[in-house]
């Protein structure tokens, strides 16, 4: 019996299909991996080019470059294209290549399922970017959809729905996925605690995305319906309400925000005790406290209304909630900070980004705690502080630690050492520019420019050309990146089965690159 | 090369051209369905194309899915993995209804009782906050729909298809076919006829009571919720019908039947929710 099924699976993963036909039909886990890191590479210059454009047209104060009407699709499109597109799919992408081989499973549970959660986003990218091209172009209500404004646009709101709805079902197809993968495949004598946290922070995040991708498709049949179909569920005549439209969507937008940031926590705690040469600092409190950030993360959805209406109750409420957070972040950034306490500390470029993103995210996370602050947050609303806060949580939390990941697996995903010249100054132009693009913000939110509008008062311009200059800088910087991979794949020194000393978890036991098939005999866990 | 509590031999298929035509389907109806809304012709099309495709890719992925567990290809752990998934799936349906339930409750605790008070008094003195309502700026008259006639007969006809399916389910754990296949058509049929049931319904509502999709937010709850709930019990009926062809054909065993577990699952959650659906949507009226 075990010999027929080993036939079964030698031909099942050796006889794969050639050319296009292989990335097409594959139903391995790394290969998919790779599709969704290469998509979601494209799609991080697809929105990075809308957002230079935004900051072009900002240089200036005036309309220089884009109309107002097109602006406005830019900022909606670049939010959806970087959050969809470009940060989700990336992290699918990891979790693909790296959760199997972390547990010591021979592929993904659901093989087939995993080509198809891929190929969904695709045609999903397609209609969003599609829909700049119809009559009324591209939703341009901003990237939250908020009625009234979205149930009066045109057919590019439309398109946008359906690519939500799309992209929805790729995203809980992936997640059921990566849950089972995590629950049912790993090795003999991985128990939960003994996972690398890498693990954890994606069992955790796939939870999250089952139970909140539900809802945003759910309310966004709404807002189709209200468009469509004559309903008034957003409509005050009718005896709904707009503000109900803001409730459901942060119940998911609210877990969608730690959906983007804790599998970057899952990295940091990988990279950090590697380049540190020591454990990670509190093991079991880090599970939790990912577990306590996922859970206070469903009930503070209202800190993004404070100022759409809401009895005092419901502030405080919401208010205290958010603050809460900060205590298991706080948790999270004094293990990273004692797990590098006396180690034998060298810095490659992972290590640079997961320390960047150590320094960047505490940034982001306390201007988060500012914003949580009911009165001060009733100021700062849709300014420019928002932007900064979320852009130093997305782009140097999130994003810093997918690169502080791609460095540090790309060894054992293409065989040959990256450049560690180049990647340091992939690194250091982007600690700079990213810095230069977003620091000022915090000043031009604070002094009342307000978001998602193409021009400003004079008193603004200084701060906005710097940020425009960093901008440019940044987006260009990311091209050193590619260059990198591409010479990564293309040759270079030959990569050793572990490449870091201090790193520990299975992956590092296959040789460099990864096998086509991972873990045919599950390795056994002491 | 078989391990003890390896997974040495768990089934990882061959690569697959299903998924691949499962997102041509989805290409096509997403335009199909952007242009559809918006009355363009091209969409019906596209959508109807649409879905021919996303039928072909169910019929032959499940199909050769069925073959595979009958071919003895799924170990046990392949078995959990299925177990796993379909409990986050309906876990996922559960979140979905959550939303419209959420909006459900929020109408009529927030949004309704706001509307009336003070404040809005000068937009619409007239409006007071009770339930169901079209709400103050929907004057056209319309009744709601009781719960003690039909919904009252659905809630009856799917308690009873709850105990008929676990009749069959027993009856398989027994290797009882007999029974088995009386039970699962049972099943079915109460689906089906529920289906029917709401259609009835909802004509009923059109007609006679002039309550539509536009009958302000009770409208729009009332069809959201059980139109999605009947769309639901409409896909597991389909499920059930097409778990008895399996059986007619004599698949499963009293000890490998994950196919019917998940359905009988997913019937079971239609179940719940229908009753949900007949409290505060029906009842507490």
């Amino acid at each position: 019996m075990a010999a027929v099924h080993d036939h079964d699976i030698a031909h099942a993963h050796d006889h794969h299909p050639t050319g296009l036909m292989r990335w097409l039909t594959t139903t391995n886990h790394k290969d998919i991996g790779s599709m969704y890191l290469w998509f979601s590479f494209l799609m991080f210059l697809t929105g990075g080019v809308m957002a230079l454009t935004i900051r072009a047209e900002l240089f200036q104060p005036g309309l220089q470059i884009v109309n107002p009407e097109f602006f406005n699709q830019l900022t909606t499109m670049h939010g959806l294209v970087m959050v969809f597109g470009a940060i989700m799919p990336a992290f699918v992408g990891f979790a693909n290549w790296q959760i199997p081989m972390m547990i010591g499973a021979p592929d993904m549970a659901f093989a087939r399922m995993n080509n198809w959660s891929f190929w969904l986003l695709p045609p999903a990218a397609l209609l969003l970017l599609t829909s700049f091209f119809v009559p009324g172009g591209a939703a341009a209500g901003g990237w939250t959809f908020y009625p009234p404004l979205s149930v009066q646009m045109g057919m590019g709101m439309d398109m946008a729905i359906f690519a939500i709805h799309i992209m929805g079902a790729s995203s809980i197809m992936g997640s059921i996925n990566i849950i089972t993968t995590i629950l049912n495949m790993r090795a003999p004598g991985m128990t939960l605690m003994k996972m690398p946290m890498f693990v954890w922070t994606w069992l955790i995040t796939a939870y999250l995305l089952v139970l909140v991708m539900p809802v945003l498709a759910g309310v966004v049949t709404m807002l189709l319906f209200d468009r469509h179909f004559d309903t008034n569920f957003f409509n005050a005549a009718g005896g709904g309400d707009p503000v109900m439209f803001q409730h459901i969507f942060w119940f998911f937008g609210h877990p969608e925000v730690y959906i983007m940031i804790l599998p970057s926590f899952g990295i940091v705690s990988e990279v950090i005790p590697a380049f540190a040469r020591k454990p990670l600092f509190g093991y079991s409190s880090m599970v939790y406290a990912t577990a306590s950030i996922a859970i206070l993360s469903c009930i503070v959805w209202a800190h993004h209304m404070f100022t759409a209406g809401m009895p005092v109750t419901g502030q405080l409420f919401f208010m205290y909630g958010t603050m809460l957070i900060a205590v298991p972040t706080g948790v999270k950034v004094f293990n990273w900070t004692a797990t590098m306490w006396r180690g034998s500390m060298t810095f490659e470029t992972p290590m640079l980004f997961a320390i960047g993103f150590v320094f960047l995210f505490t940034i982001g996370g306390f201007s988060g705690v500012v914003c949580a602050i009911v009165p001060i947050d009733i100021q700062v609303q849709d300014t420019y502080y928002v932007i900064a806060h979320f852009h130093y949580v997305l782009v140097s939390g999130s994003l810093f630690g997918i690169f502080a990941g791609a460095y540090y697996w790309l060894p054992k995903w293409t065989g040959h050492m990256y450049d560690e010249t180049l990647g340091k100054w992939h690194f250091w132009l982007s600690m700079v520019f990213f810095n230069l693009t977003f620091f000022v913000q915090h000043f031009l939110g604070l002094a009342g420019m307000p978001r998602r509008i193409p021009d400003y008062a004079l008193q603004f311009a200084d701060f906005n050309a710097i940020s425009s200059i960093g901008a440019f800088g940044f987006g260009l910087s990311q091209l050193v990146f590619l260059a990198v991979v591409l010479k990564s794949i293309r040759g270079g020194a030959k990569a050793p089965a572990k490449p870091w000393e201090g790193a520990s978890s299975l992956e590092w036991t296959l040789p460099s690159p990864a096998p086509y098939h991972s873990f045919e005999t599950p390795p056994v866990i002491r | 090369m078989s391990q003890e509590a390896g997974h040495g031999d768990y089934y990882v298929p061959a690569p697959s051209t299903y998924p691949m035509t499962g997102s041509i389907a989805l290409l096509f109806m997403g335009f199909g369905a952007a242009f559809s809304v918006n009355k363009l012709q091209l969409g019906y099309g596209l959508l109807t194309i649409g879905f021919a495709i996303l039928f072909y890719m169910m019929f032959v992925w499940f199909r050769t899915v069925a073959h595979e567990s009958e071919g003895g290809k799924y170990n046990a752990r392949v078995g959990q993995s299925f177990r796993w998934g379909m409990s986050w799936f309906i876990f996922s349906e559960v979140m979905f209804f959550a939303a419209f339930f959420g909006a459900l409750f929020y109408m009529r605790v927030f949004s309704v009782p706001w509307l009336s008070d003070l404040d809005h008094k000068i937009l619409w003195p007239d409006f007071i906050n009770e339930w169901p309502t079209a709400g103050p700026g929907i004057t056209e008259k319309f009744m709601p729909m009781g719960p003690w006639g039909l919904p009252a007969f659905n809630t009856l006809l799917l308690l009873t298809s709850g105990v008929t399916v676990t009749w069959a389910h027993w009856a398989l754990k027994l290797n009882k076919r007999g029974q088995l296949k009386i039970g699962l058509f049972l099943t079915f049929m109460l689906g089906f006829i529920f289906i029917g049931c709401q259609a009835y319904e909802y004509g009923h509502a059109y007609s006679e009571l002039n309550l539509k999709l536009s009958t302000g937010v009770y409208g729009a709850s009332f069809y959201m919720l059980t139109g999605f709930h009947g769309f639901h019990v409409t896909v597991g009926s389909i499920m059930l019908f097409v778990i008895w062809c399996r059986v007619l054909s004599g698949h499963f065993t009293p000890e490998n039947h994950f196919g019917f577990e998940g359905v009988a699952w997913y019937w079971h959650f239609v179940d719940v929710v229908w009753l949900g659906l007949f409290i505060f949507v029906y009842w507490l009226i």
